[in-house]
């Protein structure tokens, strides 16, 4: 596709083509970059399959995913897996110039299987590993790749990908299409879509296939992998509770109201960007736009204005409770339950009032 | 030694306000920045300078304004300073942005062989983390996405050691130069622009490039044309339909809201009291 089509009509705006070329309709199928590191699958994979199963099934077409591996990464059981989420068919490239990521050999076993079975559509996690891989690959197939994505459909009119994001710090959203290109690439952030209902009795294809490539061909060596600190490892995105503390709450000492709460809750801590900026928790507890996106049964925000930056990350959560002395605060718009308070002396009542209510109904249950 | 780090100019998104009925970005009075991750990008070339020497050149590609972004960055110690500007750009998607930036980088090079290219880790008006990506493509560069730390680099050898950030861990990684790396936010912190340096700074004669001078060959491959994603259709997020359920906290307790709170909750959900109760430590 290195040759840009030949502009023909109807033209869009500057003389650009927007027209699907008649060669690139041979592009069918939707596939999921399917993401393991160290023994496991990311759960962002899985979700994208819920997600490309329903854009499948409105276009009419197989669901599939990708995976890419070393010799000893459990390909087919990750396929398996695969497959009770929803996915048909699985490509399987396994090398052991694949044995944890690198993004030479990784472009190319994606790019050659998208040359080879051509996609229509191509997902992947907006991780780490998913962004550096997708922007490769997509420079180096020429087409259109839309980021970190909160919603995707199909246009009717066009049976193009309709991805929407956020734009302009979440004040905007726009939805993009790439229309005269194939395949149309999009990622999404882990949480953003819900996780699909397995079923262990759908089964499915794995199609093998080779790389091609020798450890000398690649001038990357990966030396070493240093795993996190198990007491930094913080994996808000996937926490079921979480407590959150803002600005609000005016100070470090008054922060740890969020802890007490968060550990009678079994729950996790999250916080607003200005809390991590003025170094009251780490980064990685930030939530929102520019830190994670969650998507717990409980999410809790003490004084928390509720900006679109912090609401795009949070509002998700199945339940959303507003701490806020200000009647006004945004987060009154879109929280489920709401007290106008506070924070400082809301917080420790709850933490007690939860206390006794779980003591109460431990106590019954026995 | 000589590195190219590419920085973009963008409004300062924390100034910026939407239109509440037509919902278009009012930008008026918006001040532009230098995008805030690009710095990290900068700081670390600097860095790389005062160790090994040699010249440290910044790349841009956006409207004539962009110049004040390319001054700032020779404020804080950058040698020399290229906006890539012409009507022909407009409207460039990241697959775009980065044919005519890589083309750019190729006619830099002509003038002295380039060690490293450094971009921030995204932009924040875009997002996208696509540019840097690109750009070591088209160029055929190894690239070193989200790097935390330079542990080696080492010019005779034309190798570089880093460390990258990758889910549940960091990769340690040795490759050889030329390569691309995407700076990681917070990995450094920017110096403080000199007094000569911002002398230099006002004075310095941003080298002004259009499409010719930055040997675009393909003019397919830049602007809106070249761009295969289409912005559809732009809108505001859908307001939920109801508010908060507020607790009363009139003539209340803190207690007796807490309480409040538990049985309203709980009443509506019960399958959450009941999840977390088998969650809460005892
Ligand atoms: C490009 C960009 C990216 C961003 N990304 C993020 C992001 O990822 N995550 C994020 O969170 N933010 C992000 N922001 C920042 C965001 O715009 C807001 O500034 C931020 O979320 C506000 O944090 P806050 O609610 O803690 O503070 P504030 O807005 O200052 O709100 C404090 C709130 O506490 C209330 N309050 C005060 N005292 C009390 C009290 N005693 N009891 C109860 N309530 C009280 C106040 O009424 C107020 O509503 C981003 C901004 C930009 C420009």
């Amino acid at each position: 596709m290195s040759d840009a089509p030949a502009p023909r009509k109807p033209a869009g705006r500057g003389g650009r083509n927007l027209e699907l070329p008649e060669h690139l309709k041979a592009y069918k199928g939707v596939w999921v970059f399917i993401e393991h590191d160290r023994g496991s699958v990311h759960q962002v994979s899985w979700e994208l399959l819920g997600e490309g199963r329903m854009l499948a099934d409105t276009l009419g077409v197989a669901l599939s995913g990708v995976l890419l591996g070393g010799p000893d990464d459990n390909l087919t059981a990750f396929a398996n897996e695969a497959f009770t989420h929803g996915a048909e068919a699985c490509y399987t490239v396994r090398d052991a110039v694949l044995d944890g990521y690198r993004n030479e050999p990784f472009t190319r076993g994606l790019t050659d299987l998208v040359n080879k079975y051509r996609p229509e559509i191509v997902l992947l996690g907006a991780t780490t590993m998913g962004r550096d891989l997708a922007g490769s690959v997509a420079t180096t197939l020429q087409t259109g790749l839309t980021a970190d994505c909160t919603e995707l459909k199909i246009d009717p009119t066009s049976r193009a990908l309709a991805a929407t994001r956020p734009t302009f710090g979440g004040s905007l959203l726009c939805t993009i299409m790439t229309l005269a290109y194939r395949p149309q690439m999009a990622t999404v952030r882990p949480r953003v879509m819900a996780m699909p209902k397995a079923d262990t009795k759908r089964s499915g294809a794995i199609i093998e296939d080779t790389l091609g490539m020798v450890e000398t061909d690649i001038v990357t060596k990966l030396l070493d992998f240093i795993p996190d600190a198990n007491t930094s490892k913080v994996n808000l995105a996937y926490a079921d509770v979480i407590v959150s503390g803002g600005k609000g709450l005016k100070n470090p000492e008054n922060f740890k109201l969020i802890w007490d709460l968060a550990k009678t809750l079994g729950g996790d801590v999250g916080a607003t960007r200005p809390v991590v900026q003025s170094g009251w928790v780490a980064a990685e507890r930030q939530v929102g736009q520019t830190g994670k996106t969650v998507r717990p049964k409980l999410y809790i925000a003490a004084g928390i204005s509720g900006a679109i930056q912090h609401r795009v990350g949070m509002e998700a959560a199945d339940v959303i409770v507003a701490i806020n002395n200000d009647p006004n605060a945004p987060i009154f718009d879109f929280a489920h339950f709401g007290i106008v308070g506070n924070a400082m002396t809301i917080l420790p009542a709850l933490t007690e009032a939860f206390r006794n209510h779980f003591a109460i109904r431990r106590m019954k249950a026995a | 030694m000589h590195i190219v780090v590419c920085i973009k100019q963008v409004p300062d998104s924390a100034q910026i306000r939407v239109h509440p009925v037509t919902n278009t970005i009012m930008r008026q009075g918006v001040p532009a920045i230098v995008n805030p991750y690009d710095l990290f990008a900068l700081e670390e070339a600097l860095r790389l300078k005062d160790s090994f020497g040699g010249k440290v050149t910044m790349l841009c590609m956006g409207p004539p304004q962009a110049e004040e972004a390319l001054k700032r960055c020779i404020s804080f110690g950058a040698d020399d300073a290229i906006l890539v500007t012409d009507r022909a750009f407009a409207g460039a998607d990241t697959l775009a942005t980065s044919y005519a930036l890589a083309s750019a980088i190729r006619q830099i090079e002509k003038e002295q062989a380039i060690d490293l290219v450094f971009t921030g880790k995204q932009t924040i008006d875009g997002d996208t983390a696509q540019v840097g990506p690109g750009i070591a493509k088209r160029l055929s560069m190894q690239l070193l996405t989200y790097v935390s730390r330079i542990a080696e680099l080492d010019l005779a050898n034309r190798t570089i050691t880093i460390e990258r950030r990758a889910e549940g861990g960091v990769q340690l990684l040795k490759t050889r130069t030329p390569s691309l790396i995407t700076m990681l936010e917070n990995t450094n912190e920017l110096r403080f622009a000199t007094m000569p340096d911002m002398i230099r700074a006002a004075r310095y004669p941003v080298r002004k490039w259009n499409k010719d001078d930055a040997g675009i060959e393909d003019l397919s491959k830049i602007g809106l044309k070249g761009s295969p994603t289409v912005v559809s259709k732009v809108f505001g997020p859908t307001p939920r339909a109801v508010k908060a359920e507020q607790i009363p906290v009139d003539k209340a307790t803190p207690r007796d809201i807490a309480v409040n709170l538990i049985q309203a909750m709980f009443t509506q959900h019960p399958a959450l009291e009941q999840d977390m109760l088998e969650r809460a430590p005892l």
